[in-house]
């Protein structure tokens, strides 16, 4: 691992030895936050993979029916029957939040006439096909909205989760260890200068002592 | 108040039009990624699109994959699913998790 680029004193240690303790703590936090998110995620995406195979099952019901509908009638008869729509969606969106990622919640709300009546047609002109794909369409409506929903929740989910993934990592795996790195660094550099410190006083001490009482000499007269 | 647009072939997309969605159907792919455009801009929150539009058109799609709004959920269209719809959930799943860890066979 690299070590930081900064000078070996007392004072970058602290502040280093402050910068750890945080990126430790933001550590555990970011990864509490991902497990959770992992966790309601995998929820939504069955949810949605359930929802998704529904919906594409429904909707080859309704098209095969429309398909039966056209046969027996003409392109400008269907088109004119449904041309004019008797009732309108309109979406409330709203905003629900998950492990602070802002996601929507769809509400839609048919203006017109509601209830079973769906066929803005009259009946003499058209077959009774087209009913039928008509009611089945209306059914899937809530399971559509439904699954817009539960995609675009697992999508910004799934950034999120990226995200909050890659800044673990990267504290994991390149911050920490980079500064507990550079913190080791800093203190063999201080207890090596420690060292050098010590070893100097003692000689001047033993230089110090020579000049007062003259070992040496006395040595070389004793022998 | 936000709108539901379906983007698609005619023949597919006419039902929803009875409904009370608003249709759009394209012919080629630079039409029907100009249409998204100013569909976005128009304030659609919701657009469905069917896959087989969709497959010319991934890169503007996948623009707003991230963003809040809007929504674009694909569906099949009235030759049957393509499986992108799908292919996009697995997606999700493997940007999240690394690997797709709810595959099913199938």
């Amino acid at each position: 691992m690299a070590r930081l680029n900064v000078n070996p004193t007392r004072m970058v240690l602290t502040n280093l030895k402050r910068k750890l303790r945080t990126a430790r703590r933001g550590h555990k936090l970011l990864k509490d936050k991902r497990d959770e998110l992992m966790k309601k995620f995998l929820a939504i995406v069955k949810e949605n993979r359930r929802e998704r195979e529904l919906v594409e099952k429904m909707l080859k019901d309704v098209y095969s029916r429309f398909i039966m509908a056209r046969a027996l009638m003409s392109d400008t008869h269907l088109e004119e029957a449904l041309i004019f729509p008797k009732q309108k969606v309109t979406l409330k969106a709203s905003s629900k939040n998950i492990m602070s990622v802002e996601v929507p919640v769809f509400e839609f709300y048919t203006q017109g006439q509601t209830g079973d009546d769906v066929f803005p047609y009259g009946f003499a002109a058209t077959s009774g096909e087209l009913d039928g794909a008509m009611i089945a369409l209306q059914k899937v409506t809530p399971h559509l909205l439904r699954l817009a929903e539960l995609e675009k929740t697992a999508q910004l989910m799934a950034d999120e989760i990226e995200k909050t993934r890659r800044r673990v990592n990267a504290l994991e795996y390149v911050m920490i260890p980079n500064i507990e790195e550079t913190i080791k660094y800093i203190v063999m550099k201080l207890d090596e200068n420690e060292r050098g410190n010590m070893i100097r006083l003692m000689k001047v001490k033993d230089m110090m002592l020579e000049e007062a009482h003259h070992f040496k000499e006395r040595m070389a007269q004793q022998s | 108040m936000h709108k539901i647009a379906v983007i698609g072939d005619k023949d597919s997309i006419l039902g929803f039009k009875a409904i009370g969605f608003d249709i759009y159907p394209t012919k080629d792919n630079e039409e029907t990624a100009n249409l998204l455009e100013s569909l976005v801009a128009d304030g659609y929150a919701l657009i469905y699109i069917t896959e087989d539009k969709a497959y010319g058109i991934m890169d503007e799609i996948s623009k707003y994959r991230s963003s809040y709004f809007p929504a674009i959920i694909l569906i099949p269209g009235s030759k049957g699913s393509l499986g992108i719809g799908k292919k996009f959930v697995k997606e999700s799943i493997e940007k999240a998790v690394g690997a797709d860890i709810l595959a099913q066979d199938d």
